[in-house]
């Protein structure tokens, strides 16, 4: 089973991030494999350790996201590709990877490809199915259990609490949802293997691109963190003052009645 | 000497930290409550290999050497120390007797399933009369055909419970004093090998120490770990061996506690600032990072010798003793530091400066290292 999984490196949404001049500052940040992603990983460690095959991560970015390529040669992935446009891609969007993705995917043949649901730093749960749009094959979001049978795929998808199960015929696309496994931690011995397993590089030309080819169709105004959150306001005096005044206030101030 | 830990060691010790952190430390507090550690983790630390940590290359594991060895005890270090201790027990004086002495034969049959943690290490030396002076054993072994019997009572053997592979001394020639002990190794299956009655201790929870009944209990002769009567020697050479392991560990402790107290002290207000602008705590937390510093420098400086081969008796006696006698102080400044809140079982610092405390007493006392370090000086200046 030729199997792919699409890995994006992102900044870790539990430490600090600090905005500068309209940007994430890269700085103090620390970076992650998307943790949907790792679901992808292990579905396609556990996909090929019972069908066999290989599994061949791709991501695109910059030379620091070897590290994470690493990782998941270390949780056991076979081979990886980096896509490296740092000095080819100034802006990029949704459109810029899927057109990378889609030029990458043209001469592979795959039977499973396996993407994160979503990244936790854009967020836009558009790649996989764009992807898949892109590729011509069918496309299942949100997938909480995965089972291959021949060129068929019986699938569990997550739909707003409730499970949809679906069969569809390979090679598909699926985005892995929470619940669908739990990812392994890298084995240290598996780390020290990974080492001597294939990185490959590849640039836009590599890939028949140019800039102009992948240049972003949307436009970001303004990067810009949450507010901070406000003290809690406390009420005094008898319950009955305290309580008009609450009701003043959730309708004048909070305009929730 | 190049201290820089290299890229790969680094790698390697990030992964490490992360597993720690995240599962370790989310159990920490069932751990004390329960004296146990859930099973899951257990089975994710061998999977990840963290019980192979000793084991060579040729047999499949990492070959890091002593210096990538204490990057990743470091962070085996920086949680609950029960869980510490049965990864530094058994990748340390459990399983090092039989890589650095056993034979082929006794590697091979051994060393895989240690390394993999199919198989669980300990040491037995310890006996109610033969403490700090190891040499005054009274366990027997008897020489009978193909076996020995083994007859005898060990006690506060830490990981008895669970450990499946004993090195255990005994005296085989009751005539020649310390040159009349021998080490074997044991497994729990053989014939006469009982487990006794589990101590309860003051901290280390999760670890269990336990006596061990060796009553007619046959061991074959190729089990003979190193040569019969070198025993002591093999003891001495297994805790020498292990002590920079120990002080790594106890370096990753007092780092943690270094985070938790800076942490703290930068939160917690009292007169109107955050208390690490008050002059005392200040200087409480600058004292710790700097006994902190120097552990880690000589952690790495002895590391760093075994790993070219040096002799380090006096110097690792001496790092056993500081390190132990550092994570002591740091233990107590934390507490210091947190107020009551480092009185409180809610709260990790008290577990800490509990579990510091055998530090000072296992794998050779305070003392005892004072003994070994004052004899070689006395070598070095006669």
């Amino acid at each position: 089973m030729n199997i792919y999984v699409l890995m994006k490196r992102t900044f870790d949404t539990e430490e600090k991030i600090v905005i500068e001049d309209g940007r994430i500052d890269e700085e103090g940040a620390e970076f992650i494999i998307n943790p949907y992603d790792e679901y992808a990983i292990e579905e396609a460690i556990q996909l090929r350790d019972e069908h066999g095959g290989e599994i061949t991560v791709v991501t695109i970015g910059g030379e620091d996201a070897e590290k994470q390529l690493r990782t998941a040669l270390a949780m056991g992935a076979d081979k990886s590709v980096l896509i490296n446009v740092e000095d080819d891609v100034e802006e990029s969007d949704q459109f810029t990877t899927v057109k990378i993705l889609e030029a990458f995917f043209e001469d592979k043949e795959y039977d499973m490809i396996l993407a994160g649901n979503v990244a936790i730093d854009q967020a836009s749960g558009q790649i996989g199915p764009r992807l898949a749009e892109s590729l011509d094959i069918p496309c299942v979001t949100t997938i909480t259990n995965l089972e291959v049978d021949g060129d068929k795929a019986k699938i569990e998808r997550d739909v707003e609490g409730d499970v949809e199960k679906i069969e569809v015929s390979t090679p598909v696309l699926v985005t892995c949802q929470q619940g669908l496994n739990e990812p392994r931690y890298p084995s240290l011995p598996g780390i020290m293997k990974a080492k001597k397993k294939p990185l490959e590089e590849l640039e836009l030309d590599d890939l028949d691109l140019d800039e102009d080819d992948v240049e972003p169709k949307t436009k970001t105004i303004d990067v810009f963190l949450p507010p901070e959150k406000e003290a809690g306001k406390i009420l005094e005096g008898e319950i009955d003052d305290q309580v008009n005044e609450l009701v003043g206030l959730l309708r004048n101030e909070a305009k929730v009645i | 000497m190049n201290f820089n830990l290299s890229d790969d060691i680094q790698f390697l010790k990030e992964n490490v930290r992360d597993f720690v952190q995240t599962e370790v430390e989310a159990v920490a507090h069932r751990i004390e409550k329960e004296n146990q550690i859930p099973e899951r983790i257990i089975e994710m630390s061998k999977d990840m290999g963290l019980f192979g940590l000793s084991i060579p290359k040729q047999y499949g594991w990492l070959g890091i050497g002593m210096i990538g060895k204490c990057a990743l005890y470091e962070e085996v270090g920086a949680t609950h120390n029960g869980y510490t201790t049965l990864i530094g027990a058994h990748t340390g004086i459990g399983s090092v007797g039989i890589v650095e002495l056993g034979t082929s034969e006794q590697k091979e049959k051994y060393l895989p399933d240690l390394a993999s943690g199919k198989k669980i290490g300990a040491f037995a030396l310890t006996e109610p009369s033969a403490g700090s002076n190891a040499s005054n054993l009274k366990t027997t072994a008897v020489k009978k055909g193909n076996h020995y019997v083994l007859n005898g009572t060990k006690h506060y053997i830490t990981n008895a419970t669970e450990a499946d592979i004993f090195t255990v001394m005994a005296v085989t020639n009751p005539h020649k004093g310390a040159k009349g002990i021998t080490s074997f190794i044991v497994e729990k299956d053989f014939p006469g090998f009982h487990v006794g009655a589990v101590e309860r201790k003051m901290g280390l929870r999760g670890s269990h120490s336990a006596e061990i009944i060796l009553e007619d209990c046959e061991v074959p002769v190729e089990n003979v770990l190193g040569e019969e009567g070198q025993g002591y020697v093999n003891a001495l050479k297994i805790l020498a061996n292990g002590r920079a392991g120990l002080a790594a560990r106890n370096l990753g402790s007092c780092q943690k506690l270094l985070d938790l107290s800076m942490q703290y002290a930068q939160e917690r207000e009292q007169f109107q600032v955050p208390i690490i602008e008050h002059q005392a705590v200040g200087h409480m937390i600058s004292e710790m990072a700097v006994e902190i510093e120097a552990l880690r420098s000589f952690t790495y400086r002895v590391a760093c010798m075994v790993d070219e081969g040096k002799r380090v008796i006096k110097e690792a006696a001496m790092l056993k003793l500081y390190g132990s006698e550092v994570y002591n102080r740091v233990a107590d400044k934390a507490v210091q530091i947190h107020g009551g809140m480092g009185y409180i079982s809610d709260y990790p610092i008290e577990r800490f400066y509990r579990d510091a405390r055998i530090t000072r007493i296992y794998e050779g006392t305070s003392g005892i290292q004072k003994n070994i370090i004052t004899g070689q000086l006395k070598k070095e200046y006669s």
